[in-house]
């Protein structure tokens, strides 16, 4: 994994004393909190319904066990005991004191981590596939050029003020595991047919209340020539991105609005004078910074464990990712116990993960876009050690990519935008799914919840969404059919009139229950409701409701 | 009838104005107005440093948060209705 150099370590220090004076401040009355507020928006912090939120950058969502230890330590000594992965790969505090970030920004930076750019109207976290340098199918490792962007973003003068935030992508290999059409940039790792490897770009890609697959501006950029063209595209959104109105401001209306031809035009005119200039990447840097990435090698590789208690087995099926390398495993750490919140790790719990993967993970553990955590690296012989200490902390939920691995936003239970609740009601989905049985024969399926039309839960591109909303102070909720994230993106539709909370679980699993009587040959739930079409699935969302 | 509500400053704790012109973290301890007695005091509040951010006003009747926004108000009050055993109870402890 990348470590901090002199520079890293310098601008963080500097950052968090500035941030300390600026607390300083506004607790004596030099700063209003209109002043306030936007400096400490640039440090991650929120002020939502209870408290203070701190979200914490996890580039690319890799971890170190040392820097998993310190989120654990924060959420034991400042926080409540416990911390919320994020579908952007970070992680979310909600109970800290603001007179207490500072010394935590302080205890992030003795382990290389801060919260600059985790919010305001900059380049976002970047983030990137969380199997990268470990899946089976990738075409190239996408941690490098997730760190190159990182390095290139932070603090970037030019780009600290954009009409809105701004998130880039990467992923480096065959299955879209960032949702890259669902950025505002996304850069997808290929190979062209001299077998040299490039960027193919998309642009204007996002979800909220305008949801839009990203367009492709260009199928084939060199791996030098990325930070200069990326620096065009910003530029071109720069000048002409709507600053006049909050719902406009994002790239994808200006996409919209130029058309991605004439976009790309914009862009092209604008790489052209700097593209031979100080932004071309050497090979040397390049080099560099991969050699930071280093995949682990087994010497002597073993085979798949092919004995063990049959919970053991149905771990290794759902949760269990082919590795790369002969001998080895990734591993999904579910985060979604049935009826848990999805996403919440106890400090106990961050502290057990930090141990395994100290002891058999190579030192490396990813917070995935699913609110899961992975171990990417795992000897085979380990697996059962890992699932064995993993179910002793309500770590070894099988369930990866099933109907009870649902994303969910944090929703009116603490934010300041949501209109409904999404923690509850994705608590009562996963456990009427699972007191069904569906959990398991469904088999592969994506339920996703937002509370509000900013979709945070990532309802758009959900197999089945679910979005809330606010009707006079009731909460109601939307279904959707239909959203994928992968390289078959697509965006949800609903599918008729929204739902009472206490008839979202029950409609649910109606859903999937009219699935398997529709199911042809194995097919995945998004394979049948591409073929039947959304409509086949009305009846059984509202049918019993109707009675 | 109307209170006037916002977050501490040090900590965003949910807080209620009180009869004295203080803030309390107890809905019980808050000053219940009329409307437009709320709104002047509210921009007192409002033109006032030290404890409170962002004050404004809500709805109340004899069991607490009223209105539109009364669950919204109510998980405030309250604390999230996750359930889990992280945030039950711990949730209320500044209440």
């Amino acid at each position: 994994m990348y470590r901090y150099d002199e520079h890293d370590t310098a601008l963080v220090r500097e950052r968090i004393e500035e941030f300390r004076d600026q607390v300083t401040r506004r607790m004596d009355g030099r700063l209003s909190e209109d002043e306030f507020k936007p400096l400490r928006l640039m440090n991650g912090v929120y002020l939502q319904l209870h408290a203070y939120m701190l979200r914490v950058a996890i580039p690319y969502g890799a971890l170190r066990a040392e820097q998993m230890r310190t989120l654990a330590m924060i959420a034991r000594e400042y926080d409540r005991g416990y911390g919320h992965f994020t579908t952007r790969q970070n992680i979310q505090y909600n109970w800290p004191a603001l007179t207490d970030i500072p010394e935590i920004l302080e205890k992030l930076a003795d382990v290389e981590m801060h919260a600059i750019q985790t919010s305001g109207n900059c380049i976002r976290n970047v983030t990137a596939d969380p199997f990268a340098g470990a899946a089976a199918d990738e075409i190239e490792d996408s941690r490098p050029w997730a760190e190159i962007i990182r390095q290139w973003s932070t603090f970037h003068p030019e780009f600290t003020f954009l009409p809105r935030k701004f998130k880039i992508a990467v992923n480096g290999a065959g299955e879209d595991r960032a949702a890259i059409r669902f950025h505002d940039i996304g850069l997808q790792i290929v190979e062209n047919d001299d077998g040299q490897r490039g960027f193919e770009v998309w642009v204007g890609g996002g979800q909220g209340r305008t949801p839009r697959i990203a367009r492709k501006i260009s199928d084939f950029i060199e791996p030098q020539d990325l930070l200069s063209y990326l620096t065009a595209i910003l530029r071109i959104y720069n000048q002409h991105g709507r600053r006049d109105n909050l719902y406009k401001a994002r790239i994808k209306i200006l996409v919209d609005s130029l058309g991605i031809d004439a976009f790309r035009e914009e862009v092209e005119e604008e790489w052209s004078f700097i593209r031979e200039g100080e932004l071309k990447l050497p090979e040397t840097e390049i080099a560099r910074i991969r050699a930071f990435f280093t995949s682990p090698l087994t010497a002597d590789p073993t085979p798949l464990p092919q004995t063990g208690p049959a919970a053991f087995r149905s771990w290794l099926d759902t949760n269990r990712r082919a590795h790369q390398t002969p001998g080895l495993s990734s591993v999904v750490i579910s985060l979604k116990p049935v009826g848990g919140t999805p996403g919440d790790a106890t400090a106990d719990q961050m502290d057990i993960i930090a141990d395994l993967t100290e002891r058999y993970g190579f030192d490396e553990v990813r917070v995935t876009p699913e609110q899961n955590l992975v171990l990417p690296h795992v000897r085979n012989e380990d697996l059962f050690a890992v699932w064995d200490v993993l179910k002793d902390h309500e770590l070894a939920t099988a369930n990866a990519g099933l109907a009870t691995d649902i994303v969910a936003c944090p929703g009116l239970d603490y934010c300041n935008l949501a209109n409904a609740r999404s923690i509850p009601i994705a608590q009562a989905i996963s456990e009427t799914v699972q007191a069904a049985g569906l959990a398991e024969t469904a088999g592969d399926v994506t339920i996703k919840i937002s509370g509000c039309i900013n979709a945070c839960g990532h309802h758009h591109i959900a197999n089945i969404g679910v979005l809330g909303v606010d009707k006079r102070g009731e909460e109601f909720y939307q279904i959707t059919l239909g959203g994928a994230m992968g390289m078959d993106a697509a965006v949800g539709e609903i599918v008729g009139k929204g739902l009472a909370g206490d008839d979202v679980p029950g409609a649910i699993a109606r859903i999937l229950q009219h699935f398997q009587t529709l199911r042809q040959d194995g097919e995945a739930f998004i394979d049948t409701l591409r073929r039947v079409g959304s409509d086949a699935f009305k009846e059984a969302i509202y049918a019993e409701l109707a009675a | 009838m109307k209170a006037i509500t916002a977050n501490r400053l040090t900590d965003g704790r949910v807080i209620y104005r009180t009869s004295q012109g203080h803030w309390s973290t107890h809905l019980a301890e808050a000053a219940r107005f009329e409307l437009e007695e709320a709104q002047t005091v509210l921009a007192l509040a409002e033109g006032e440093f030290g404890v409170a951010v962002g004050p404004y006003l809500i709805d109340l009747d004899e069991e607490g948060p009223a209105g539109q926004k009364w669950r919204r108000e109510t998980i405030r009050l309250a604390g999230p209705t996750t359930g889990t055993t992280h945030t039950l109870g711990l949730a209320g402890e500044a209440r």
